[in-house]
Parts: structure tokens; sequence; C-alpha cells
């Protein structure tokens, strides 16, 4: 296995508003991420999703509390001590965020021309045969621009595999598909990591598909944290806020036959 | 009410200190890449044909125009005092000590300036940015220090171009249309211009490069941390357009600065 854990400890984050104010999104949380495993943080949109996802790779830093990745504590992290942490991880975010000026065979030989000494023989192989297995062959030459939102999610995840990774964040993976691109992105996850062994965080309200990939759930709700080891154990929490969650995100799980 | 003011007035004081401070590491960043290795040839390449040879038709126009207008204007002025063998010398000494300079950075700072800072503002709304830095590829060595690099070959060159064409012009207007000496043009200009002058017009130039290039840079780099921009494609129309503003400032009140100091 290849994937590594993820710990947080008592992390707080907050911003300051326009008005001064100050806005906590996450509270004192403590939460760990199991290595190898996928584990689905849901949450209400401006709940901390992408925070904990920034705060984990280090573009956003915590105002206090430890994160520790693979054991290392990496709160506070900065320059050539960053970059060696962030090698580790592979993103693909909401938007795919291909560089628009380069074409899609650039972008995934980007991490390849950049942080290895591969010859260029070598990555175009290992490009072309990536791009072969996430169905993107014969696209390689287009821009992001002419490419649809299904295959800029493809083309995204393959950029994001190419320094196979050990752990894998997956913003919002799925926003804009139609639903038998959801499932085919969903079935391209778990291949990947059953072939890689990433650790997997998906940061996710398409509930509750996204809920047959996952370990383990995390339910982000004004700034609390509410962790469950299995996506059925939510259905059986007596938490007040979790319980209207499941209900406007899954529908009534119980309803009563009223007899008339 | 007076508390929420004063509130406020803090919030506004702490984000300016804030973005002063992060602008400044910006420009430390910004010249660190510079050195970084591997040096991306193509990249500056690319921006020394977008900064240089892009502006060259405008640089030319504008040169052009100014230079006549200079000779008009010098002519004028010079003929009420009978003094119109200075001519040459004072087109000249204004081109390479003020407008040269200026006016070169004024019209990279709104074709190229505006540019970068758009680019810039896109590619940190649409997460390319957060991209390179998960990749771990330094976004300044990558894309950054390269304009900085080409701004400061090209923007000299570009001043020396508009020099020399605004000297051109002003020899057109003031001896081929107002009757001056040809031979006094060139002679005021010899007796009058010295190396000093040379040398403060090309050290302006080097700073209004990089001026340009981090105040519009920048601006689009931290599109998302401006007070007030607000968000998505109205907060980059809204930065470059600031972008724009506050370097062509920083360029006039630079111009005077150096100007005080290197005289």
């Amino acid at each position: 296995m290849n994937g590594i854990g993820i710990e947080f400890k008592e992390v707080e984050k907050g911003f300051v508003r326009d008005d001064g104010s100050r806005q906590v999104i996450l509270d004192q949380v403590n939460f760990s991420i199991p290595a190898g495993k996928t584990t689905v943080i849901a949450g209400g949109s401006g709940q901390g999703k992408s925070v904990t996802l920034k705060l984990i790779l280090g573009l956003m830093q915590a105002d206090s509390g430890k994160i520790l990745v693979g054991g290392d504590d990496v709160t506070g992290l900065r320059g050539n001590k960053l970059k060696e942490l962030r090698t580790r991880f592979g993103v693909l975010f909401q938007g795919a965020a291909l560089f628009d000026s380069m074409t899609v065979f650039e972008n995934v030989a980007l991490p390849l021309r950049e942080r290895t000494k591969k010859t260029e023989k070598d990555i175009k192989d290992q490009v072309l045969a990536s791009l072969e297995q996430l169905e993107l062959f014969g696209h390689e030459n287009k821009f992001p621009a002419q490419l649809s939102g299904g295959m800029k999610k493809r083309a995204g995840l393959a950029r994001a595999l190419q320094l196979k990774p050990e752990i894998m964040l997956f913003d919002e993976p799925t926003t804009g598909l139609d639903p038998v691109m959801t499932q085919e992105i969903y079935q391209l996850f778990a291949q990947t990591q059953k072939q890689v062994g990433y650790t997997s965080i998906i940061v996710s309200h398409d509930i509750p598909k996204v809920f047959n990939l996952a370990d383990q759930v995390i339910v982000l709700n004004d700034g609390m944290m509410d962790v469950f080891p299995s996506p059925e154990a939510i259905q059986w929490s007596d938490k007040s806020h979790i319980r209207k969650f499941v209900k406007t995100t899954m529908g009534e799980i119980y309803q009563s036959h009223l007899v008339e | 009410m007076q508390q929420n003011t004063i509130i406020r007035l803090g919030s506004v004081g702490l984000s300016t200190v804030t973005d002063l401070g992060r602008m400044g590491l910006y420009l430390l960043q910004m010249i660190q890449g510079c050195f970084r290795r591997p040096f991306r040839f193509s990249e500056f390449m690319r921006q020394l044909n977008f900064i240089g040879v892009g502006s060259l038709v405008v640089i030319f126009f504008t040169a052009a125009s100014t230079g006549m207008v200079l000779g008009l204007q010098g002519y004028y002025s010079l003929h009420k005092f009978g003094a119109e063998g200075m001519l040459g010398s004072a087109v000249s000494l204004t081109l390479i000590m003020e407008l040269g300079p200026v006016l070169t950075a004024l019209m990279v700072a709104g074709r190229a300036g505006s540019a970068m800072c758009a680019e810039l503002g896109i590619m940190r709304i649409s997460e390319q940015v957060d991209a390179l830095d998960c990749m771990a590829i330094d976004p300044f060595r990558y894309f950054i220090s390269p304009k900085l690099l080409a701004a400061l070959i090209s923007v000299p060159l570009l001043t020396a171009l508009f020099d020399v064409v605004g000297i051109a012009g002003g020899y057109v207007a003031g001896v081929h249309l107002m009757g001056v000496n040809p031979g006094s043009y060139f002679d005021g200009m010899q007796s009058s211009v010295t190396n000093h002058d040379i040398i403060l017009g090309t050290v302006k130039s080097f700073v209004f490069a990089v001026l340009i290039v981090w105040i519009c840079t920048g601006r689009g780099f931290f599109v998302h941390q401006i007070r007030g921009a607000g968000f998505g494609a109205r907060s980059v129309s809204k930065v470059t357009t600031q972008a724009v503003v506050l370097s062509s400032i920083s360029v006039l009140i630079f111009d005077y600065l150096l100007t005080a100091i290197l005289i």
C-alpha cells in the first residue's frame, strides 16, 4: 500500500470579515484519515470543506492546532519542506485547473517534465499510456477549452496521478457532470486507487452517491466535525444537526405508514 | 456606531498593511525566481516577444508624435527668444531624461501590464496557480520571473527606440516644417546631452520595468485576497484596471523621485 494517513489535532481556522468581525470555519476539530482508505468530507456550502483541503495542502495555514501527515507535523511548513510535502499529494481541483494555454498532453506531462529527470521519450510513453487508460487517447493535442466537463476531470486526474501520489485530494469532483459521467468518474477513482493504493479524500456534496466510495465519512457543520466509520453510521446518529443533514441530503430513512 | 467606524478603520488599516507586506514579499520572491534553476528559456523568449516586439508599433507612433509635437512647441517657444538653434538640445534632453522613459513605461503598462495582470488573475481564480503550487512547481520561476527579466531587457530597449524616433520626429517638425538649420539641431544636441543624462534615462527605464511587472503581476496573483475586489471575472477586471492605474501613478511618482535624486 502506497497511502499515508492524516491527523487533525485541535485545528482552528477563521477569517476576518470585511466589517472586522471574525468567522470561525473550523473550531478545534480533531479527526484522522486512515491510510489507503477513502474518506468523504461532506457538508453544506461555506462549511469549510475546501478550507480543510487547503489546510492539508499547506495552501492555507491553521490559526492553531496541529496537522500530521504520515506522522509528521506539517503546520507552519514553508519553502522547500512544504514543496517536499506537496510532492506526496495529487489534487483534482473542482474545475480541473488545467493550464488553459497548454494542450492536454502538455498538461499531463508538466509534473513529469518539471519534477522528474525522465527523458522526453519516457514522458511521452507514460503520458500517452495514462491518457489511454483514462479514455483520452486521441485528445492529447486538444486544449482544455475544447474538452467536455468529464474529459477535463479525466485529464486533471491523469495529471494528478503522474507522480504516483500517496494522498489524492478530490475537490467536488463531480460538480457539473451528468449522472452517467459521475458514475464513470467514481469508477475511475476506485480503479486508480486500487492500482496506486493512495489515501483518498473526497470533498463532495454529491450525497448519497459519493458514499458508495467511502470507507469513512466526515460531516462538517458550523465549525464542528462529526466522524462516522461508515456511510451507514450517519443514519443512526442521534445528533439533531446530523439528522437534519441526513433528512435534507438523503431523504427520510423511515417513513411511517399511516393506516387510515 | 462610533465603535463600528473604529473597527472598520482598523480593519482597513490592517488589510492595507497586510497587502503592502504581501507585495513586498512578492517582489522579493519574483527577484529570487530569476536565479532559480532550471531557467525557462522558452517562456522568457515568449515574454520578450510579447512585451518587447509586441510594443514596437505603439512605441514608434507614440514617439514619432511626441517628438513632432516637441519640435513644434519647442520651436514656438524658442522662436520668441530667437533661440531656435537650441531646439535640438531641448527636444533631445526632454526625450532622453523624461518623456522617453515615462511614456514608454506608460505604454508598456497599458499594453503588456494589463495583459499580465489579467492572465495571472484568471490563472488564480481558475485554480491554475494552486495547481502549480500543489505540483510543487514554483510559480515564480515558472512564469512570473521570466516576465520580469523580459521587461528588464525590453523596456530600456523600447525607451532607446522611443528616444531615437522622438528625436527624428522633432527633426522632421523643426527642420523640415519650421525651417530650423539641420546642423544647429544636431550640434545643439551633441553639446548639451551628456552621458549622465543618458544614464538617468536608462536607470529610470529599469526601475519602471520592475514597477510595471511587480504591480501588474502582483495584483493579478493576489486577486483573491484584495479587499473589495469581489469575486470571479469581475474581480479580475477590477484588479486589472487597478493594476494599470497603480503602475502608471507609481511610474510618475518614481520619475520625480529618481529625477530629484539622480539629477
